[in-house]
């Protein structure tokens, strides 16, 4: 929607098309803030915005890309200000700002403020505010349609997309000058997620079966305490008030992986042992597939008073009260750093070169901002900044091309058609529940929050398996009308090609970065962390082609300001 | 139960797909065990309550704060309940 407002009030004729109503989005779940160095709390900089993101990306991030990002951040947040975007402010009228994890100040000295948000609504404001804006701008909005494919013409340039109405099957081609995705994350490739099912990577899936490869999807950030078998995060704080995390035999298993911290190790130490604890057998539960966490010794009032909603959320989501019983929790998938290749122009690039005619950002691309780790709170930035930088790109594109549109290329058309046929004609096939719980399960035993090589490579086996099951689904409602059943077997098919590219781009690099963490990664004095920069300081490519593997440097050169120089990374 | 038009049923279903998480789990559960047993009246009780913005639904179902119209509440005990 931040592209869509500049394009529209650039005088351009601007389409909107969304799965749901565009404030309905999942940027609605995010609380937390967006950041920018706007130094209205305390002394601030973008170089060390700059600074910290490098660092958290664990050096994988392109400096030219950040440098970018920190130094638009505070135009851009004042931008959304006067968009109306109702931030919390300071007594003198400012924005007022707050610590968040990874920011700090002066390179990496201490915490910095650097947070603005709208209460814990800053995700749902964010959205209100553009679309309001792009209301006033004329944008026009196509809600409940699906994007299925993009269409390229021979010589692969972006001619538009091939869209489905909801309400009835139709499917319509959408021919544009310039189409940019931002269709958000992949986070239900995996069985434990925060993400809200709508998250299913559907731009990935365009973009793969496009022929154009996905970057650094081995790397997905995780949170250690989601609620076996939901997602719905418990809060850190648990484990600070005293919570206790348990295997199968009722065994305190921190004391053994951090005698001194135990609980309150740091959240990919607890990750690990988690993890580690299950891969041994000593999971919890029927399938045996994730731990405990204990609140039942503490003082109910400390759990009411200390711990608001944490009651709740574990009776509704996890069916126990924390007070008689533990929680069950596993490692929960949060955020997809990888995504479709650009440039910080918001240009598609593949091969060095951009992809005429279409561009991407937020979640769904991979700029590369993150790198092998985000920061909270840079990914509302990164929406921002990209979004507007991209539509920037394409207001200069258009302005180039002759007035009348080309003439449409028919072969991905037809394709994409032909893949909604054989969904519509499929018998004896597999039903979608059974493919995605299958994909689901294998992305989170394999290749989840900490990772093994033989796992990894099995993983890879059985993920080819799952792939030959999602392309025999069947539906049994054949309907037109907002038939859903079709529009997930559709939204499974983009998921498979996100769930292929994580496993096998996992599967290949064999260090320790960021969020990927491995188990065989030594750490050595050349590898610190298990990080590898002689090998693999590096991005990943992913081409459903033959699942094929391509790897293109990092840029490690910023616009202005010099190099920051690799460092082990520890906070 | 007197028929509720079956292609307004099916947009009340896709409509139930929401921006966060939790209103998708509990939303999943109210279809799976309550909403067939629902008369007309109420589903478009809750038909209103799918225009509330993701957060005050939350908040509403999580009972942080409560709808004042006495259908809706009905619906929205339902939906505290599953
Ligand atoms: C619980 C939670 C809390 C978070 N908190 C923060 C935070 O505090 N700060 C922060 O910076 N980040 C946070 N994040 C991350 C951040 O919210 C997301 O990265 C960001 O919102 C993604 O925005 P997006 O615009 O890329 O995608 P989305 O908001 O997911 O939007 C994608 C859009 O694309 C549409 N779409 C998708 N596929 C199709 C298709 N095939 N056809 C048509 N339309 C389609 C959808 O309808 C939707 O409108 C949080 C994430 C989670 C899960």
């Amino acid at each position: 929607m931040r592209a869509a407002l500049q394009l529209s009030e650039a005088g351009l004729k601007t389409a909107v098309l969304s799965k749901v109503f565009p404030t309905r989005s999942h940027t609605v779940a995010a609380q937390g803030g967006v950041s920018a160095s706007l130094g209205n709390s305390e002394e601030d900089h973008w170089h060390w915005h700059m600074y910290d993101t490098v660092k958290g990306s664990d050096w994988l991030g392109d400096q030219d890309a950040i440098e970018f990002m920190c130094r638009e951040a505070p135009k851009v947040v004042t931008e959304l200000e006067h968009f109306g975007m109702p931030f919390d402010r300071n007594a003198d009228g400012t924005i007022y700002q707050r610590p968040f994890g990874g920011h700090m100040s002066n390179f990496g000295e201490k915490p910095v403020r650097r947070a603005c948000a709208a209460a814990d609504r800053t995700g749902h404001a964010m959205l209100h505010a553009l679309y309001q804006r792009n209301v006033r701008a004329n944008t026009h909005f196509f809600v409940e349609w699906m994007a299925l494919d993009l269409i390229r013409d021979a010589d692969g340039n972006v001619q538009g997309v091939i869209a489905m109405e909801m309400e009835t099957s139709e499917i319509v081609v959408f021919q544009a000058k310039a189409t940019l995705f931002a269709t958000g994350g992949a986070g239900r490739i995996y069985a434990s997620s925060t993400n809200a099912f709508i998250n299913t990577g559907d731009g990935l899936g365009m973009a793969a079966r496009a022929g154009i490869p996905l970057e650094d999807m081995e790397f997905w950030q995780f949170h250690p305490t989601g609620v076996a078998g939901a997602g719905v995060l418990i809060t850190e704080g648990v484990r600070g008030e005293g919570g206790i995390l348990r295997n199968s035999a009722g065994e305190r298993f921190m004391e053994r992986y951090a005698p001194n911290a135990k609980d309150l190790a740091s959240r990919d130490v607890v990750s690990r042992a988690m993890v580690t604890e299950i891969n041994e057998g000593r999971g919890c539960g029927p399938n045996k597939d994730h731990v405990l966490l204990d609140i039942t010794h503490l003082d109910p009032e400390v759990i009411m008073s200390k711990l608001p909603g944490i009651r709740e959320i574990s009776i509704k989501f996890a069916g126990v009260d924390p007070i008689k019983a533990p929680i069950p929790v596993v490692p929960t998938c949060h955020y997809q750093m990888g995504g479709i290749p650009t440039n910080y122009h918001g240009e598609v690039v593949v091969g060095g070169k951009p992809v005429t005619g279409f561009y991407a950002a937020g979640e769904c691309a991979c700029a590369s901002v993150h790198g092998a780790n985000r920061l909270g709170t840079n990914s509302l930035l990164d929406l921002l900044v990209f979004g507007k930088s991209s539509a920037n790109s394409m207001i200069d594109f258009i302005k180039q091309q002759p007035l009348e549109l080309p003439e449409l290329a028919t072969s991905d058309v037809e394709r994409s058609v032909a893949r909604v046929e054989r969904l519509n004609k499929q018998t004896n096939g597999v039903a979608v529940n059974d493919a995605r719980s299958a994909m689901q399960r294998t992305m989170q035993a394999h290749c989840g929050v900490f990772r093994f090589k033989d796992m990894l490579a099995q993983g890879v086996e059985k993920i080819l398996e799952v792939e030959k099951m999602v392309q025999q689904t069947e539906i049994s409602d054949k309907s037109s009308v907002f038939n859903m059943a079709r529009i997930e077997a559709l939204e499974l098919e983009n998921l498979i090609e996100v769930a292929k590219a994580t496993m096998i781009s996992a599967n290949a690099r064999t260090e320790s970065r960021g969020a990927h963490v491995r188990d065989d990664a030594p750490d050595t004095a050349e590898t610190p962390n298990g990080r590898d920069d002689a090998n693999w300081l590096k991005h990943t490519l992913w081409s459903r082609d033959g699942n094929r593997l391509e790897y293109k440097p990092v840029n490690m050169q910023p616009l202005t300001v010099d190099t920051i120089a690799l460092k082990t990374r520890s906070y | 139960m007197t028929a509720y038009d079956p292609i307004e049923l099916k947009r009340i279903r896709w409509r139930s797909r929401r921006g966060l998480l939790e209103l998708d789990l509990v939303l999943e559960r109210f279809f799976a065990q309550r909403f067939d047993a629902l008369s007309p009246a109420e589903i478009d009780a809750y038909k209103r309550i799918l225009d509330l913005p993701d957060t005050d639904f939350l908040d509403v179902v999580n009972g942080k704060a409560d709808l004042d119209d006495p259908e809706e509440a009905a619906i929205i005990e339902i939906l505290r309940a599953v």
